[in-house]
Parts: C-alpha cells; sequence; structure tokens
C-alpha cells in the first residue's frame, strides 16, 4: 500500500470483502437462535453413536501429493519469466528451459514409478 | 448580493479544504461495491439456473414457489441458512471451525479483481493480471483445511484432507495452460530499445486484446485447443464440481468438510461454491473465448462487428453483455456435465490430474513455444 499504488485497490478489496463473512456471521449471531442440548454437542457419524477418537492417523500419500506438487509448483515458478519474454531470448534459452524441465519430467517419472502418486 | 458572496465563498473555502479531497479520494469504492453487486446478482442467477437446468434434465419442474417462476428461490434459501442455529462441534477447535469458510468465500471474491468486462471495465488492471487469480485461488485450500480439522469429526478430516489434496493437484495443470496463453505472441520488436520489457504483459486486458485481431479465427481456443480442454477439466475439479465433487460426495463422507457446519457458515461454503464457478467460467472467458469481442462470423452485416468499439456508455454495455454470455455459456456446460456425468472416485481424479494432464499441459506448452521460435 505504501510502494505500489496499483494495488491500492487490492486492499480496498480486501477489506471489503472480509467484511462479507464478518456481516454474515454478525446477523447470524442476531438472529439465529441458540437451543443447547447434549445430542446437538455429539459428532456426526450418520446416526449413530461415535466410534473411536474423532482423530485419524495421517496418512503419508497426502504428504507425498503435496510434496511432488511443492516441486512442480517451483518449476512453474521458474517458468515464468522465461514463459513471458521468451521471444527475445531466442534459441539458447529456449534449449536451456528444455533441459530444465526435462530433468523435472526425469524426477516426476522417477516419483510416479516409486508409487509416490499412488491413491495407496 | 451579500448572500451570494457569502455563500460563493464557503463554497470555495470547501472545494480547496482538505476534507473534500479526503471525501472525493474515496470515490474508488464505487466500483468495488458495483463489482460486489453484480457478483451477487450473478450468484443468485446461477443458483437458479442450476436448479433450473437440473430440473429440466431431470424432467421435472425446478422451483416455482418463490417468487415468478422461482427467482427469488436463492434469497430464500440463504435468507433460511442466515436464521438456522449456528451449532459449534464441542471439543472442535472453534476459531478454526470460523475461519475455514471465511478464508474459502475471501480467497475467491479477491480473484474478481482482474476480470476485464470491457476495455476499460477492470477494478484492477494490473502487469500480473491472470497469475493474481492462480495465486489467490492457491489460498483455498487452507481453508478446507481449517474446516475439516477444527470440526472434530473424522470424516470431516478426511474429506477435508482429500478436497485438499484435489485442489492442489489440477492446480499445475491449471497454471501451466495458462501460461501457454501469456506467451508473448508479438514477435518481431527489433525497434525495441530495452534488453526486455519491463511489463510482464499477463494482463487479462492484453490477453483479450491479443485475441482480437482476427475476429473469431483469433480466440484462443483455435489457437491452443489442447490447453482449452486441459484448462476446462482443470477448472471443474478445482472447483469441486461433479464429476470431482468426492470431497462433498452424499454417500462417500456424508458431506466430506462441510458435515458439522450449519447455518451461515455453511452457506458461506456454498457461496464460495458458486463463486469460484463464475470465477472460472469468466476466465474461461476472458482466456480462450476471447472476452468482449463480439466477432461472431457469417454475419452478412459487418458494422456489427463494429458495435463494440462505439463509445460511451452503449459500447460498455454491450462489453459487458457479451461477456456475461460466453461466461453464462460455460456456466451452462459445467451444470449439464454435473447433472450428467457419474463421480469420479479419489485415486482416478488424483491419477487424472497427476498422471494425465500435467504431462499433457507440460507437452502443451513446449509445442506452442517450439511453434512460436519456428515461426520466428
Amino acid at each position: 500500500m505504501f510502494l505500489l499504488h496499483e494495488y491500492d485497490i487490492f486492499w480496498a478489496f480486501l477489506i471489503i470483502s472480509s467484511l462479507v463473512p464478518i456481516l454474515a456471521f454478525w446477523i447470524s449471531g442476531v438472529l439465529a437462535p441458540v437451543r443447547e442440548g447434549p445430542e446437538k454437542l455429539s459428532s456426526y457419524e450418520s446416526g449413530i453413536e461415535t466410534m473411536g477418537d474423532a482423530w485419524l492417523q495421517f496418512r503419508i500419500r497426502y504428504y507425498m501429493f503435496a510434496l511432488v506438487f511443492v516441486v512442480f509448483d517451483v518449476e512453474t515458478v521458474f517458468l515464468y519469466p522465461w514463459a513471458m519474454s521468451f521471444d527475445v531470448l531466442g534459441v539458447s534459452v529456449f534449449i536451456e528451459a528444455f533441459i530444465f524441465v526435462l530433468i523435472l519430467i526425469g524426477g516426476s517419472v522417477y516419483a510416479w514409478r516409486k508409487g509416490a502418486l499412488e491413491w495407496s | 448580493m451579500i448572500i451570494d458572496t457569502t455563500e460563493v465563498q464557503t463554497i470555495n473555502s470547501f472545494s480547496t479544504s482538505g476534507f473534500f479531497k479526503e471525501v472525493y479520494g474515496l470515490i474508488w469504492i464505487i466500483p468495488i461495491l458495483t463489482l460486489i453487486l453484480e457478483i451477487t446478482i450473478g450468484v443468485l442467477v446461477i443458483v437458479w439456473l442450476e436448479r433450473e437446468i437440473s430440473a429440466a434434465i431431470q424432467q421435472r419442474i425446478g422451483p416455482e414457489y418463490a417468487g415468478p417462476l422461482g427467482i427469488l428461490q436463492a434469497i430464500a434459501d440463504g435468507t433460511k441458512l442466515l436464521l438456522k442455529e449456528d451449532l459449534l462441534p464441542s471439543r472442535g477447535d472453534i476459531r478454526l471451525f470460523s475461519v475455514g469458510p471465511s478464508i474459502a468465500v475471501i480467497s475467491v471474491l479477491l480473484s474478481y479483481l482482474v476480470i476485464p468486462f470491457g476495455y476499460r471495465l477492470v477494478l484492477a488492471d494490473l502487469g500480473i493480471g491472470v497469475f493474481l487469480w492462480i495465486a489467490i485461488s492457491s489460498i483455498a485450500p487452507i481453508g478446507l483445511l481449517m474446516s475439516g480439522y477444527g470440526s472434530n469429526n473424522k470424516y470431516s478430516f478426511s474429506g477435508g484432507l482429500r478436497a485438499a489434496a484435489q485442489s492442489i493437484s489440477y492446480e499445475i495443470p491449471l497454471t501451466l495452460c495458462v501460461l501457454s496463453i501469456s506467451l508473448r505472441l508479438e514477435i518481431g520488436r527489433n525497434d525495441q530499445v530495452l534488453p526486455y520489457d519491463s511489463d510482464l504483459d499477463s494482463s487479462t486486458v492484453d490477453i483479450v486484446e491479443a485475441q482480437s485481431k482476427y475476429g473469431f479465427w483469433g480466440w484462443n481456443l483455435w489457437r491452443q485447443p489442447i490447453g482449452f480442454l486441459v484448462f476446462l477439466i482443470s477448472s471443474l475439479a478445482e472447483c469441486e464440481r461433479l464429476p470431482f465433487d468426492l470431497p462433498e460426495a452424499e454417500e462417500e463422507l456424508v458431506a466430506g468438510y462441510q458435515t458439522e457446519y450449519s447455518g451461515i457458515k455453511y452457506a458461506l461454503f456454498y457461496l464460495a461454491s458458486y463463486l469460484n464457478l463464475l470465477v472460472s467460467s469468466l476466465f474461461v472467458t476472458v482466456l480462450y473465448l476471447g472476452g468482449w469481442n463480439f466477432s461472431i462470423p457469417y454475419i452478412p452485416i459487418p458494422e456489427l462487428f463494429r458495435i463494440n468499439q462505439m463509445a460511451g456508455i452503449f459500447g460498455m454495455t454491450i462489453d459487458i453483455f457479451i461477456t456475461l454470455a460466453k461466461a453464462y455459456l460455460f456456466l451452462f456446460i459445467s451444470i449439464t456435465t454435473r447433472w450428467t456425468l457419474p463421480r469420479m472416485r479419489i485415486d482416478q481424479l488424483l491419477n487424472l490430474g497427476w498422471k494425465f494432464l500435467l504431462p499433457i499441459s507440460l507437452g502443451n506448452l513446449l509445442l506452442t513455444t517450439s511453434s512460436q521460435l519456428v515461426s520466428l
């Protein structure tokens, strides 16, 4: 807001759009009834009594997907400036970027074969 | 006479005081409020449209009691949800529980900043343009994880993790498709003195302008057909619409991360889902279907093509109308897809994202760049 003036409207829009849920919660706090009861406090499990703890064992496969996502996201971040100014850079830079993408494709094939992208 | 001079003096002092300048500076709030009003009406229309189209597909009558032709059905639903009791899970994390849907709504609302409805009808013509949408829509999985964890329910937790895994898996094909479009297609600028162009030139207005050169055949739909299909599938998966709506599938996980929500927080998730759908369809229009340019071929009246270059209010209205018409075409396609195709399993879904769409979109990017180089 102090350095990049073209983002001023972003901050304004952020503040106004964060008023949307705040307003919604406030209106609901005023209008909605509150009737406490013991049944309402229990978790939902299709109508039966809950069995076991509410916390699952965290499966490793979620972490593997997030890890592979981070690798490819950083790759796309590195590809942004190349794609933006690639017509003034010429063929040699294209070959270098192609080698970069090939290295990452190699990594992706490795992850695929090792089963990082399998859902169990 | 005396009254006139004192009046003139007060008016002069009023206009030169700092207070008036501050009030005048707050005029930026009007476009923002206009956009939010437009978005709200858009969501109401989509909700009604979804119910009418699903009714037509399933050969039944849709909403017909709330207002004429059931138009006020969405408002009735929203009011009902506002008046429902707000249940909080007993041992869940209340702060995460409340903040989760708020983050989902705020991140989707912020994406409307960069959508151009006309040449000058964009809230923020930023240099980074479309990448603002991609960056901000990446915040939504945090909201889903918060709501899944804060619900103190193992099905919600599992649903939240799955929803987050699905969201992040389809972001990379989306980003690579957008990158293929933002490649600077203006070649041969040898008279440039600068060694590089400081403008990032992925602004949405420039993308639409670049499609306007050849009329209908200049749309990115024809230049990037593979990218269009990948973008279509990825944006449906990002919005968690069928056939990709496993996180909220009724038979599988009750309602996934939305199970323990009632009242207005549930309405916020509902709102975020439709807002996301509207912003995705507007981006499909801007990126692939030529934005606000009216260029349908084979109409024998040549003046009709230049109708949106007429200055003034009429031109701007036509621009908005054309953008919305194209966006609603894509909305119709996604709503009919929802009510036609069966749901995919989570492993099929993730396989599609990682093993099929990611290599295809990478190949699309490399193909686009190499064809640009060959034509140099």
